[in-house]
């Protein structure tokens, strides 16, 4: 039976009235009735469509994990996919910060988007955690206190390889990489940290299919090493023609982790075997986090192994969680959100780690090597820490304290 | 800089275009024969790279996965046919690059519904993943060696199809006068039917020959399509052994390019000039090539139509 009060239709919006008011007057912790809003844009189409699938489980996880909620507050995700494209992808986060206002955005795969959207956002004063992008010019002369690199600074990766290929002392070592900025500042990255014999610099098309002609030159030029950034599919027809051209026997690959990911040993197999690369997370890296975090995205996604795209996605949802829990609740404001990210104090995959300041990480970087694991899959394996606690090179550009 | 070197070079570029050429082949006898600008090609090369991949990865046999991406890609092409392509034969080109772009789209996407959007892995035949030495101090890659091959047999097939055979005469024939053809009694309806369906499999044997070298991916078909339209312009629209002629010119320019010229460049200017200088060249040969083809011979080295 009925409670008969409720046959007033009058009645039931004065209590939920009431009801509100008790809200407002009583409590500072349940202070805010609009949920947060977090606008993720996904790279699920484009060039990045691969690591972008990779970065949306990352989040799903997150989100699931914490009940759709970030510190006990109610959140409302609004998602799309801007396929990569700077021009879609502002006029998405547009959209998001005019329409659907927006408290904290994350997403973007490609450090092109990166710096198309960062502007916008930063007028809006919307944080913006980028999950992987870390273009050198966010952490420079263009720092902002809204911008938050929350994986890493992109020459990092390169500079822990030249670390890497340091303490191995090679004699000898070739690099390579496409002809465009990032090529560049990668071989650029790998050079501040490598001081042997750099034999010779090949710079290829982008987008190259064919590596023939470079792998002839590197037999003619017989290094004992060689460092390569190739990112996606160029990458991919790398290692295959180095393999089938058998110059695996004499010369050791090297290359940064975003070219030997679960994404690019799905694609090529056992070849890898043996490629040394560096990346600031690894999924056997040794913390309680780390371990949940793996063994939970493995048993969602059918036993497959996270890549370091899925592992930063739910990091940047897990810095949120904490980042709203931490200013008390009220993702509005907007300046105890960013001083509770600067801490960083929320148990991070990769274990703890700080911000400079230029709000990008100091953080250990670590030597994997691809190998099999016991069920003789093929997956990277994590060997030692190259770089601990390493900062980047940017960050006395920037004018932020 | 020994004679190996630039032997071995040679060879890359041959190689190279061969595999050019394995593509430009069914493009240009549907853009020559049947004048349709199909751009959706890269997608039966990319639906060929696909289904040899996961046909090998099943059945362990390579030439069984090539067997099965031709026949596959065929029933998709006479799809294409059937429902959209007959539609455009008589429209304009900008309607055909339209429709076949949207193909390409709605390819993509089928593509990443069944193998998601992950590069597949499309294993090398065990017996061929190593190098052979083809002489002292030059080994070389055999699977490339097979692809050098199948290259030169597609060539080869195709000029005795195209030049000795009744069908081939009836295929110039549709294609220099079609109404002529159709009052001698030529079914030239049929015909490009069937060569659009022989171009579809030219285009799935691509991609299946090329999958254990290159990365299977969504898109792989458009970034392999632009080089080979270079070689379409620069062969000559409509004419095979122009198509051959021209990839070839283009595998080994683009070779030399990359190559010998930053070679040269750092033996004769100062080393942050060639540093700058060499990529730049590297990028450009293939195009600077098509413009001086261009330039001396308008319609292409050898246009079928001329």
């Amino acid at each position: 039976m009925r409670p008969t009060f409720l046959k007033s239709p009058a009645l039931p919006r004065t209590l939920i009235s009431l009801l509100l008011c008790g809200a407002a007057l009583g409590a500072s912790v349940s202070a805010v009735a609009a949920p947060v809003k977090v606008g993720l844009a996904l790279d699920i189409s484009g060039p990045f469509a691969a690591l972008g699938a990779e970065a949306r489980d990352g989040f799903a996880l997150g989100i699931k994990q914490l009940n759709g909620k970030l510190g006990g507050q109610d959140v409302e995700f609004v998602q799309a996919d801007m396929a990569g494209s700077p021009d879609q992808a502002k006029q998405l986060v547009d959209r998001m910060i005019q329409r659907d206002k927006i408290d904290i955005f994350s997403g973007p795969i490609g450090s092109n988007v990166a710096l198309a959207v960062g502007p916008t956002l930063f007028n809006a004063k919307v944080p913006y955690l980028s999950a992987n992008a870390g273009p050198s010019q966010f952490a420079g002369a263009q720092c902002s206190p809204y911008f938050f690199g929350t994986a890493y600074q992109n020459d990092q990766f390169h500079e822990a390889a030249g670390k890497f290929a340091q303490d191995r002392a090679f004699k000898k070592i070739v690099l390579i990489a496409p002809n465009y900025p990032a090529g560049k500042d990668a071989l650029g990255g790998f050079k501040r940290q490598f001081k042997g014999q750099v034999a010779d610099e090949l710079y290829t098309k982008l987008g190259q299919i064919d590596y023939a002609a470079e792998l002839a030159q590197l037999r003619a030029a017989k290094p004992d090493s060689i460092y390569f950034f190739l990112p996606g599919a160029m990458g991919i027809n790398f290692i295959k023609q180095f393999v089938g051209a058998g110059l695996s026997k004499d010369i050791t690959l090297v290359t940064s982790g975003f070219s030997a990911d679960e994404d690019v040993i799905g694609a090529v197999g056992e070849p890898m075997l043996g490629l040394f690369n560096t990346s600031h997370w690894a999924h056997d890296l040794d913390n309680a986090a780390n371990k949940a975090f793996v063994a939970a995205f493995r048993k969602e996604y059918n036993g497959r192994y996270p890549s370091v795209y899925a592992a930063q996605a739910y990091d940047a949802i897990l810095a949120m969680d904490a980042a709203v829990k931490q200013s008390g609740g009220n993702a509005q404001n907007r300046d105890a959100v960013v001083a509770a990210l600067k801490k960083a104090n929320y148990a991070s995959t990769r274990g703890t780690f700080k911000y400079a300041n230029n709000h990008f990480p100091i953080e250990n970087f670590y030597l994997r090597v691809i190998g099999k694991d016991a069920q003789g899959k093929v997956t990277n394996k994590l060997i030692n820490t190259v770089l601990t606690s390493y900062g980047d090179s940017y960050a006395s550009k920037c004018a932020m304290k | 800089m020994s004679g190996i070197l630039v032997l071995e070079q040679l060879l890359n570029g041959i190689g190279y275009g061969l595999m050019l050429f394995l593509l430009a082949a069914g493009l240009t006898l549907v853009f020559g024969i049947m004048d349709v600008l199909n751009l959706a090609h890269g997608s039966l090369f990319m639906a060929g790279a696909y289904v040899a991949a996961e046909a090998h990865t099943r059945t362990g046999s390579f030439a069984a996965a090539i067997v099965v991406a031709v026949l596959v890609t065929v029933v998709v092409a006479l799809l294409i046919e059937v429902l959209l392509m007959r539609r455009l034969y008589k429209r304009d080109h900008l309607a055909q690059v339209l429709a076949t772009f949207g193909v390409i789209l709605v390819a993509d996407d089928i593509v990443k519904m069944i193998w998601g959007p992950s590069p597949v892995m499309a294993p090398t035949p065990a017996a061929l993943s190593g190098p052979v030495e083809l002489m002292d101090g030059l080994p070389y890659p055999s699977y490339r060696l097979v692809v050098l091959a199948g290259g030169l047999l597609m060539a080869l097939a195709l000029y005795v199809l195209v030049n000795h055979t009744r069908i081939g005469m009836r295929v110039r024939a549709g294609a220099s006068d079609r109404p002529m053809a159709e009052l001698m009694g030529v079914r030239v309806g049929r015909i490009f039917n069937g060569v659009f369906l022989l171009g579809a499999a030219l285009a799935a044997l691509a991609g299946a020959l090329m999958g254990p070298i290159v990365a299977v991916q969504v898109g792989m078909g458009e970034a392999i399509l632009i080089p080979a339209l270079v070689v379409l312009v620069i062969g000559g629209i409509g004419s095979v052994r122009g198509a051959f002629v021209a990839a070839l010119l283009v595998g080994v320019v683009d070779t030399i390019g990359r190559a010998f010229v930053p070679m040269l460049l750092r033996a004769t200017l100062p080393p942050a000039t060639a540093a700058d200088l060499g990529p730049l060249f590297a990028e450009v040969a293939m195009y600077a090539l098509m413009v001086v083809v261009l330039i001396f011979r308008p319609s292409g080295l050898f246009s079928a139509r001329a």
